[in-house]
């Protein structure tokens, strides 16, 4: 509880919820496997992450289930061959990306990953450089944009500035 | 008619059913027609993701209607899948990169060796 606090309450709630269940018993063994794991994850992981702005995540919740529901209606009709003949081309996308904090860079990969059309490659620290793999890749700037303006600003906001 | 005979509740769980297995259909069916391993991998995660969703939001709505109270024990399916689906999806994008890599790279010493 110590090193993660936040890990060890939702734990708890996610083991009541699961039981379906306030009794004190499974109160009591919902805390205590919460401790034992939150600790060992704890010391799994060194790094703790600092969240700045939290209350934007609610906007960017938003935002990611809008184009989950835009993205999987986009990537249905090329599969069903919606499109006006028009051939669709997917490739590669590197993006040049400012966003460097590791817990942000996760969120980051699992918004992407999780909207179909987008999945992450590779991530290069160093030359600070995205790599996606992008099922139409008819408007690249359109792509980057996205990334940058709908995802990247505000996950700068909640977890670097 | 209460619970989840009640109209109210049957028709929305249907239709939610219906959408969800239909997004998964299409993901399955861009499984067949999409051209390589890295196109194939955005149709299979339609069936995780809205696919899902509408299948969950049935599932919160049906047992809620049968119980007579709010049973959000569904909704933590999402939980559990957004933490996971990426991870393997990543795997696999970086697995068949590494594979493609491996190819052209071997492909230049057989011609040397022979």
């Amino acid at each position: 509880m110590r090193h993660a606090p936040v890990l060890a309450a939702v734990l708890v709630a996610m083991w009541l919820v699961l039981n379906d269940t306030l009794a004190p018993g499974q109160v009591l063994l919902g805390v205590l496997c919460a401790l034992v794991l939150g600790g060992w994850a704890a010391r799994m992981r060194p790094l703790r992450p600092v969240l700045r702005r939290p209350h934007l995540a609610l906007g960017l919740l938003w935002a990611v289930f809008v184009d989950i529901l835009r993205s999987n209606i986009g990537v249905g009709r090329i599969v069903l061959g919606l499109v006006r003949r028009r051939v669709i081309h997917s490739g590669f996308l590197d993006i040049p990306i400012d966003l460097h904090d590791p817990h942000g860079l996760a969120v980051l990969a699992t918004i992407i990953t999780s909207t179909p059309g987008t999945v992450w490659v590779d991530h290069d620290p160093g030359r600070r450089v995205l790599r996606l793999h992008i099922l139409d890749l008819a408007d690249e700037a359109s792509w980057i944009r996205l990334i940058k303006e709908r995802y990247e600003r505000p996950l700068i906001r909640i977890f670097q500035s | 008619m209460t619970g989840i005979d009640s109209p109210w509740v049957a028709v929305p769980v249907a239709l939610l059913l219906l959408a969800g297995g239909l997004l998964t259909l299409v993901g399955s069916i861009g499984l067949l027609r999409l051209r390589d391993f890295q196109a194939r991998m955005h149709g299979a995660s339609m069936g995780g993701t809205l696919g899902l969703g509408c299948v969950i939001v049935a599932a919160v709505i049906g047992a809620s209607a049968a119980a007579g109270r709010f049973m959000p024990h569904a909704l933590l399916i999402t939980v559990f899948v957004v933490m996971t689906a990426p991870a393997t999806a990543m795997l696999l994008m970086r697995a068949s990169l590494y594979r493609a890599r491996a190819k052209s790279a071997a492909a230049p010493q057989d011609v040397i060796e022979r």
